[in-house]
């Protein structure tokens, strides 16, 4: 799969396809994380390979992230993430989700 | 005292640290003055401007129009705009389709490009809310779609950042890119808005 | 609770949203100038990631993550980064403000 924007990184490898169901792995570590918490534990599907960057959460850590990570961006309905979701069955949200916090569903 | 008012007043706990640490950067030759001055002066100029001249030429022009779809950062390049850094990924507005951007985690916003966020897209009430009920949230923005158009919310939770590229106004047929830039508005590019009619 | 933390808001309830915009003050802009720049976004010497900024941002306590302004936060997170990154020592900032606070008072 083509990444949207090519990095010069040393990178790891990209595990998961255009339209792949993953899940979100549900777990709270602490440190800085760029997954939020309302989407751990959801199941979505990657919807565009973003390209692969440092990874934020060591980069925060004055350390320099690398390898880099594939980066995605994964596309939840809203019916599966809210339980009370007021709105129509297509109605979604994407969010960008690094390839680490992410499993095959 | 705080030379921004023109009379004196004690500077608070958080201009006291701006004075000081821009003073010590400068004593240690990291930053020089004129380099914040000329930085503030850039920042200035970005304005929600710049992202109306790529809406308004990729509404008369269709193939620019799939280029910016395909790689945002590299179509602005080509319209001279200086972005730097910026991995920017635009949304297209359909009929089928509206597109909304908030950054649920901090204020992630196309910077360069449009210039500072707005409070409001900083603010908690947005950041919470936005991803869990949009719909409410658009009608308090004034905008209300029907069932038949999905929300598609962005998260803009890590290294790209988003555009909306909002659908054309009826009655704007032989407009030049100008006239049609000036009813983008900042707000239809975050996805809140819908452009100004013609 | 710690493992949800206070800054990961999506998805909370909370009230109307307040439309307000002001226009941004020079010590403000500043701010948001030296942070661009000790990142070096347009290149040169990278001092900071925004990345540590963040996480700064995010160890504020609650109360003033909640209640400090957008600046506020910004030159805290900044001044911790460059005290952790051992760009600037405690000690020199405390002498700074001493000196600072000294300057504006005789002038007032």
């Amino acid at each position: 799969m083509q990444p949207q924007f090519v990095t010069r990184y040393p990178a790891l490898s990209p595990t998961f396809d255009i339209g792949q169901r993953v899940r979100v792995r549900k777990t709270a570590p602490l440190g800085h994380i760029r997954t939020p918490f309302y989407i751990r534990g959801h199941v979505g599907e990657i919807e565009r390979l973003c390209g692969s960057f440092p990874n934020p959460e060591e980069l925060a850590q004055m350390r320099d992230g690398l390898p880099a990570q594939p980066l995605y961006r994964v596309r939840f309905r809203q019916k599966d993430v809210w339980p009370d979701y007021q709105g129509p069955e297509n109605d979604t949200v994407d969010i960008e989700i690094y390839q680490h916090w992410l499993e095959k569903a | 005292m705080s030379e921004d008012q023109g009379r004196y007043r004690p500077l608070s706990y958080f201009q006291l640290m701006e004075v000081s640490l821009r003073e010590l950067l400068v004593e240690k030759g990291i930053l020089t003055e004129e380099a914040i001055s000329e930085e503030v002066a850039a920042m200035r100029a970005r304005t929600p401007e710049r992202g109306a001249r790529v809406v308004a030429k990729a509404w008369v022009d269709e193939s620019f129009k799939q280029r910016l779809l395909k790689n945002g950062t590299a179509a602005c390049e080509e319209l001279g705009l200086e972005i730097p850094a910026l991995k920017l990924v635009v949304v297209e507005n359909t009929p089928q389709v509206h597109n909304v951007i908030v950054c649920t985690l901090c204020s992630c916003y196309p910077r360069v490009l449009l210039g500072i966020p707005p409070d409001w897209y900083k603010s908690r009430a947005y950041r919470s809310r936005m991803v869990r009920e949009p719909r409410a949230v658009l009608a308090e923005f004034g905008l209300s779609l029907s069932e038949r158009t999905a929300i598609r919310v962005h998260d803009s939770t890590a290294d790209m950042r988003y555009l909306v590229l909002p659908m054309r106004p009826a009655g704007t047929a032989g407009w030049d890119e100008a006239r049609l830039a000036s009813l983008v508005t900042r707000d239809s590019m975050i996805g809140v808005a819908l452009p100004a009619p013609a | 609770m710690l493992e949800h933390s206070h800054h990961d808001m999506g998805g909370e309830r909370a009230g109307r949203i307040q439309r307000t915009e002001h226009d941004y003050a020079e010590w403000e802009r500043r701010i948001d100038a030296m942070a661009v720049l000790l990142w070096a976004i347009k290149g040169g010497k990278r001092y900071l990631t925004v990345d540590e900024h963040r996480k700064n941002i995010e160890a504020l306590p609650p109360e003033d993550y909640d209640r400090l302004s957008y600046y506020e936060k910004w030159i805290t997170s900044l001044t911790q980064s460059l005290i952790q990154r051992g760009v600037i020592t405690t000690e020199e900032l405390g002498r700074k403000m001493e000196q600072v606070e000294k300057r504006c008072s005789r002038s007032s």
